[in-house]
């Protein structure tokens, strides 16, 4: 209960708090996606080096959160930028590659090729068969990468508290320093609620980018 | 016309090469359906799909009306060339009509032209245009979407239409009857057609002409009657298969052998004895009983032969009537089935228009085999 009193007593504060964190992973996904996207579909095109962008999105997964803000405080503080929300939003950027390169590669990928190979007879060029065949197709499973991306990049932005990114984090990170339970929750509830909607969100966006005529496909495939 | 000069096709390269097509040359004439036949991997389909340059030729030239292909553009190239493919390749994220409109939408026709045109393709296939326009492919059985598949190759009018195995997904009931429909479209549009088929049946149904494969080589090229009763070698005469008397039976209609003056014929008001009379004397077992000009059945001298009474009322009925255009192949079926030897003729009034007995059928399959024996000794050389 006094959780939810601290919530209400700052509730203007709240607000902001949460607005910085909706802003950081909002940003670096809008940043990361086309990026990703346009990386994912090039290597569809260009298979030799799938493998390779795949396993550097891959590497850059495994660093862990605050090691990659520790990594690139002393590079980005040349350009006097090591603290704050771009390091935060580049982190996040970085991060969101391997969900969103790896699914758009695959929902490619696993467009039939007897598909393919009618779309090429028929005398389309790649660009038509990208834009009427291969990302409608695919558009769903991208958007699946979109949502791993969003809810993963919201848990690592409270992490970014830590370089002076702000967000949610914030709660977190000063309720430790203060033995403040009731500001811990605060934050912990708050983060947790968001990458909750949002994931509901981007599942109600997932089922809007599906093509009506795999869905009635799938309806009928039951 | 589409000629194929001493095309060959070589996949891969340095030691992991396949040699898939080798010196390959014919002529499809225009207007006229080509069967591709062979087992798998015999060829077929790469010589289907140099055609329109999904594959690049590694040695020899296809010539399009005159045009070599290597000279065309090739995204024109495709436009021209109609293609239905194997899986069927529908579009599952676009509507029927948008499936249909592919073709002309890189042709930069206006909307009102695309549409009336892909009505017309509907009626065109038996499909009603206002039930499935806006339909998804995936709310058509599998012989709706191949019926729309065929509309797809023939929506921008192409002379020439590349059908990659476009009936093998289908169901053999289902395939019969599109196979008729597209017999029936072919008879009116006149398309110069490459179909790929590993159906020897379906080869010498559709097929004006038969080109087959086997191991990258074109062994024979010939009309269905040649394949089936001169096959060149012993693969051609395994290929089409032991039964292919019965094949060429199919080949053929009742109208090529009908007898149509046959001499036992007894009326049906005529009295029995008499009938009897007239059939002993000419030494005919049975008579077919004619009334009005109709045939209704058959009598013989056994059933006549303690009767008094008019033959009508003594005759045996014929289970079914011939047309003119029913295959030898049924014909014979049937006389298995109903265990007759002879079966009547009628025309489009029911009015009797002749015989056919298992004789003829012999006689017919015999004579289209005159020569076997010579091409068998043939076969056995190569």
């Amino acid at each position: 209960m006094s959780t939810l009193r601290f919530i209400v007593d700052n509730f203007d504060e709240v607000m902001y708090l949460s607005w910085e964190h909706i802003w950081i992973v909002g940003v670096a996904l809008l940043i990361a996606t086309p990026i990703g996207v346009v990386l994912g579909i090039v290597i569809t095109k260009h298979e030799q080096f799938a493998s390779r962008v795949l396993n550097g999105a891959n590497i850059l997964m495994t660093i862990p959160s605050i090691a990659l803000f520790g990594l690139m405080l002393p590079v980005l503080a040349i350009v006097n930028m090591g603290l704050g929300k771009v390091p935060a939003v580049i982190a996040l950027v970085l991060y969101s590659q391997l969900p969103i390169i790896r699914n758009t590669y695959t929902a490619i990928k696993n467009v039939p090729p007897s598909l393919v190979d009618a779309g090429r007879g028929m005398g389309m060029n790649k660009w038509k068969l990208l834009r009427e065949l291969e990302i409608p197709l695919a558009t769903p499973v991208i958007i699946a990468g979109l949502r791993t991306a969003a809810v993963m990049n919201i848990g690592i932005a409270a992490i970014a508290t830590y370089i002076g990114a702000g967000g949610l984090g914030v709660y977190i990170q000063q309720g430790i320093a203060r033995v403040y339970p009731e500001m811990i929750l605060s934050g912990a509830i708050l983060v947790s609620l968001l990458a909750i909607v949002v994931d509901g969100g981007m599942a109600v966006l997932e089922r809007l980018t599906t093509p009506e005529g795999i869905k009635v496909q799938r309806k009928l495939a039951r | 016309m589409i000629t194929y000069d001493s095309i060959t096709k070589i996949f891969g390269t340095g030691k992991d090469t396949v040699t898939a097509l080798d010196n390959v040359s014919f002529t499809m004439p225009k207007g006229e359906v080509v069967v591709f036949l062979g087992p798998s991997g015999c060829g077929k389909t790469t010589t289907l799909r140099l055609t329109n340059r999904l594959e690049t030729l590694t040695r020899g030239n296809i010539v399009i009306e005159d045009q070599n292909i290597m000279d065309l553009d090739i995204v024109q190239l495709r436009q021209r060339l109609g293609y239905v493919i194997q899986a069927i390749g529908l579009f599952p994220n676009k509507t029927i009509a948008e499936n249909i409109a592919v073709v002309p939408k890189l042709l930069g026709w206006d909307k009102e032209r695309i549409s009336e045109r892909i009505d017309d393709l509907l009626q065109m296939n038996n499909l009603e245009p206002e039930l499935y326009r806006e339909r998804y492919p995936a709310e058509l059985s599998g012989g709706q979407q191949q019926r729309v598949g065929v509309a797809r190759g023939l929506a921008a009018d192409p002379d020439i239409l590349l059908m990659d195995e476009p009936f093998g997904a289908i169901d053999p009931i289902n395939r019969e009857e599109i196979q008729n429909e597209f017999l029936k479209l072919q008879a009116n549009l006149k398309k110069t057609v490459a179909f790929v088929s590993h159906d020897i049946h379906e080869a010498i149904k559709m097929g004006d002409r038969i080109a087959i494969f086997d191991k990258g080589r074109l062994i024979q090229y010939d009309t269905p009657e040649v394949i089936l009763t001169q096959p060149k070698n012993k693969f051609v005469a395994d290929f089409v298969g032991s039964d292919r008397a019965l094949k060429v039976l199919g080949l053929m209609r009742v109208s090529d052998v009908v007898n149509r003056r046959p001499k036992n014929i007894v009326q049906g008001g005529d009295r029995s004895p008499e009938a009897l009379k007239f059939l002993d004397a000419r030494g005919f077992r049975y008579g077919i009983v004619i009334e009005r000009n109709r045939p209704i059945g058959f009598v013989t001298q056994k059933s006549l032969k303690y009767e008094e009474g008019l033959v009508r009322d003594v005759v045996e009925r014929y289970p079914l009537f011939l047309r003119g255009k029913t295959s030898l192949r049924d014909v014979l079926s049937f006389m298995l089935m109903h265990d007759a030897g002879t079966f009547c003729v009628v025309d489009e009034d029911r009015n009797f228009a002749g015989t056919v007995t298992y004789n003829d059928i012999q006689k017919a399959v015999k004579e289209s085999y005159a020569d076997e024996a010579e091409s068998d000794e043939n076969g056995g050389a190569v």
